[in-house]
């Protein structure tokens, strides 16, 4: 850990990831009201967000892709800028310009939210570079999912970051579905860190729904790019909870493999796991939930309060 | 003043730049191994070679870019530019706008295109304007190496994308380089020949031909005026404008193919803003909507030459209201 980041403890997991899940209810509840955006959730890949952000430094550069809701709120984004940004109000983290799909807040280290699949792996080697050529300790962290994985981009991406010594951390959310198709119809095996050994890059896959699991390989995964400013490979084993977008829809998929997975919950598992061992009571777990969704409702206020853009300002910024 | 090929003046331009500026840098496929100079002056960090996948060569450009460097990188022929398309079109070109301004990407992408090398299709296309298309991107097609040199620095100190394009024909033609800095502001025409009664607009090596075609016209008793357009985005559309306004006439010529390409874009320009001033219909000289083949005639037939140009600028000054295409 960082000196001057305490470990988060089980409590600050769950709490944070409570917040992410209250956010992306809160979009759902948006959405079922209508009219409004259409957005990719990242219910039930909390545990990946919380856990592998937990585990990095304030100067460690984020790439992420369209389910990066759990990944900004965990690294300290406002939920207000957030929302606005997906309402596309002026006071959004991009002023309203990019809408969910490609959210970056460079304050908090957060490059780029890409929406074409793979355009995150496609830039981590030169944010890397800039790394490396610059100065500095920190290190980029890319994520991407199992659909990802399978373009080619995903393989130049790691065979130029391990030829170059490039510092990246590749985390693949694993999370069995690619769009409206199931991974076992596009990928050979079921997993994807093997792959990493091909390019000559150490990797671990781990329980990607379970929190604690989750930060403890970030951890050691993060320290070794930091130590070797070499690139890793982790891959976190998770499920997408949602349809591929809103408004949800999982009639194409078993209904015995969403019952498995929405029994591996993530914040379900940690909850259990605080309450028994008396880390926490019902009454602290229905606080915290309350928490965050009061969070969501005051983010909810902000956005739908800002302003939209003015359409003045319709090609302001396309050049430097 | 001194005498180097286009080559050269681009890797002094380069050498110069990263002189000055400890930020850039140039990666590509080859880089290290035939700019051996640059790879002795600036070491193996900041001269570096990469796998032949222009995919990651672009988009680690554009990651380098968003995060403090200024990469330059060389993809070789512009077909390659189709793999490289979502790096440079979605990314590099959008994610300033995208992010409100957060992220700036000040990168060159050099590549080489045009007949004259005989390489065909998968190695010569004319592609520079999907890029004058694609928000957030500047293109730079120039024709003297003084150009060369002095746009390539304009590019890479510019805080955007600029696809710096160079004619394959132009590469090893030698030409005069002024001593000391040479800095050619982007966006800027030039005027090769000055002339009052048509104007020859162009860029890369079709610009030599309109020259060509000039003197010939000037011994038929013809003044043409020939604008070298270097920057085609932005578009110097003053430099335009000034010119058909003061002779009437205008041929457009270039290499790329005629539907939607530069010469559309001129002459849309000149009937949205020059119609008054036109005293002919505007002439697009253009390569065909056809691959380009290898064989040296078929290459030769696929460019425009200057009795095609010299033709139009006759026929349109004579008032003629058929001007023949060269295909």
């Amino acid at each position: 850990m960082h000196p001057s980041r305490p470990a988060p403890t089980r409590l600050d997991l769950l709490g944070a990831m409570l917040r992410i899940r209250a956010y992306e209810e809160k979009i759902v509840a948006f959405h079922e009201r209508g009219p409004f955006p259409h957005v990719c959730t990242s219910v039930g890949q909390e545990a990946t967000a919380v856990g592998v952000v937990s585990a990095l430094h304030p100067d460690d550069q984020i790439l992420t892709n369209h389910r990066s809701a759990g990944h900004l709120l965990a690294r300290g984004a406002d939920p207000g800028r957030l929302l606005a940004e997906v309402m596309g109000r002026s006071t959004g983290y991009c002023k309203g310009r990019s809408g969910t799909l490609h959210i970056s807040a460079k304050e908090l280290g957060v490059i780029l939210t890409s929406t074409i699949v793979g355009g995150e792996l496609s830039l981590a080697p030169g944010v890397a570079l800039s790394r490396s050529l610059l100065g500095g300790e920190g290190i980029v962290v890319c994520f991407f999912g199992d659909g990802a994985a399978c373009e080619g981009i995903f393989h130049e991406s790691l065979n130029l970051a391990s030829v170059w010594n490039l510092p990246v951390l590749y985390v693949c959310e694993n999370n069995q579905w690619q769009a409206f198709v199931h991974r076992k119809e596009t990928m050979v095996g079921d997993h994807i860190a093997p792959w990493a050994a091909s390019y000559g890059m150490d990797s671990l896959t781990v329980d990607g729904n379970d929190a604690e699991a989750v930060l403890e390989a970030a951890t050691r995964a993060a320290a070794q790019v930091r130590a070797t400013r070499r690139p890793f490979l982790l891959e976190a084993w998770t499920y997408r909870q949602r349809g591929h977008m809103e408004p949800h829809d999982q009639s194409y998929v078993d209904p015995a493999e969403i019952q498995t997975w929405l029994a591996k919950d993530p914040i379900a598992r940690l909850e259990e796991r605080l309450l028994a061992s008396g880390e926490l009571t019902r009454e602290g777990l229905e606080a915290l939930r309350a928490d965050a969704r009061a969070a969501m409702e005051a983010a909810a206020d902000f956005a739908t309060a800002s302003p939209y853009p003015d359409p003045s300002e319709l090609t302001a910024g396309v050049y430097a | 003043m001194s005498l180097m090929t286009a080559h050269e003046a681009l890797d002094q331009a380069v050498a110069e730049e990263m002189h000055r500026d400890a930020r850039v840098l140039m990666f590509g496929e080859g880089v290290a191994t035939k700019r051996k100079h640059l790879l002795d002056a600036f070491g193996p960090q900041r001269v570096r070679n990469t796998p032949l996948a222009e995919g990651i060569i672009a988009g680690t450009a554009a990651g380098a870019a968003a995060t403090g460097l200024r990469p330059v990188v060389d993809l070789l022929f512009a077909p390659f530019l189709c793999f490289a398309m979502d790096e440079i079109v979605n990314s590099a070109g959008k994610l300033r706008y995208m992010s409100g301004g957060q992220f700036s990407f000040p990168m060159v992408v050099l590549t080489m295109t045009g007949g004259g090398w005989t390489v065909g299709a998968q190695h010569n296309h004319n592609l520079e304007a999907w890029f004058v298309h694609s928000p957030g991107l500047k293109v730079v097609m120039p024709s003297t190496p003084e150009d060369f040199k002095g746009l390539m620095k304009a590019a890479i100190r510019d805080e955007n994308p600029v696809l710096f394009f160079m004619d394959m024909a132009l590469a090893f033609v030698p030409g005069e380089v002024a001593e000391g800095e040479v800095f050619v502001p982007l966006g800027q025409a030039a005027i090769r020949r000055e002339g009052t009664e048509v104007t020859l607009i162009s860029y890369a090596k079709t610009v030599h031909t309109c020259l060509a075609a000039a003197e010939t016209l000037a011994e038929q008793g013809v003044s043409a005026e020939v604008i070298d357009l270097r920057t085609l985005k932005p578009l110097d559309e003053a430099t335009i404008l000034a010119s058909v306004r003061k002779t009437g006439r205008a041929v457009v010529v270039h290499e790329a193919s005629r539907l939607c390409g530069v010469g559309a874009e001129v002459t849309a320009l000149l009937s949205e803003q020059a119609f008054d001033a036109l005293k002919a219909p505007v002439v697009r000289l253009t390569g065909p909507d056809a691959p380009a083949p290898s064989s040296y005639p078929l290459e030769q037939a696929f460019t425009p030459q200057a009795d095609a140009i010299v033709q139009a600028a006759t026929q349109l000054v004579a008032r003629s209201p058929e001007v023949a295409p060269i295909w």
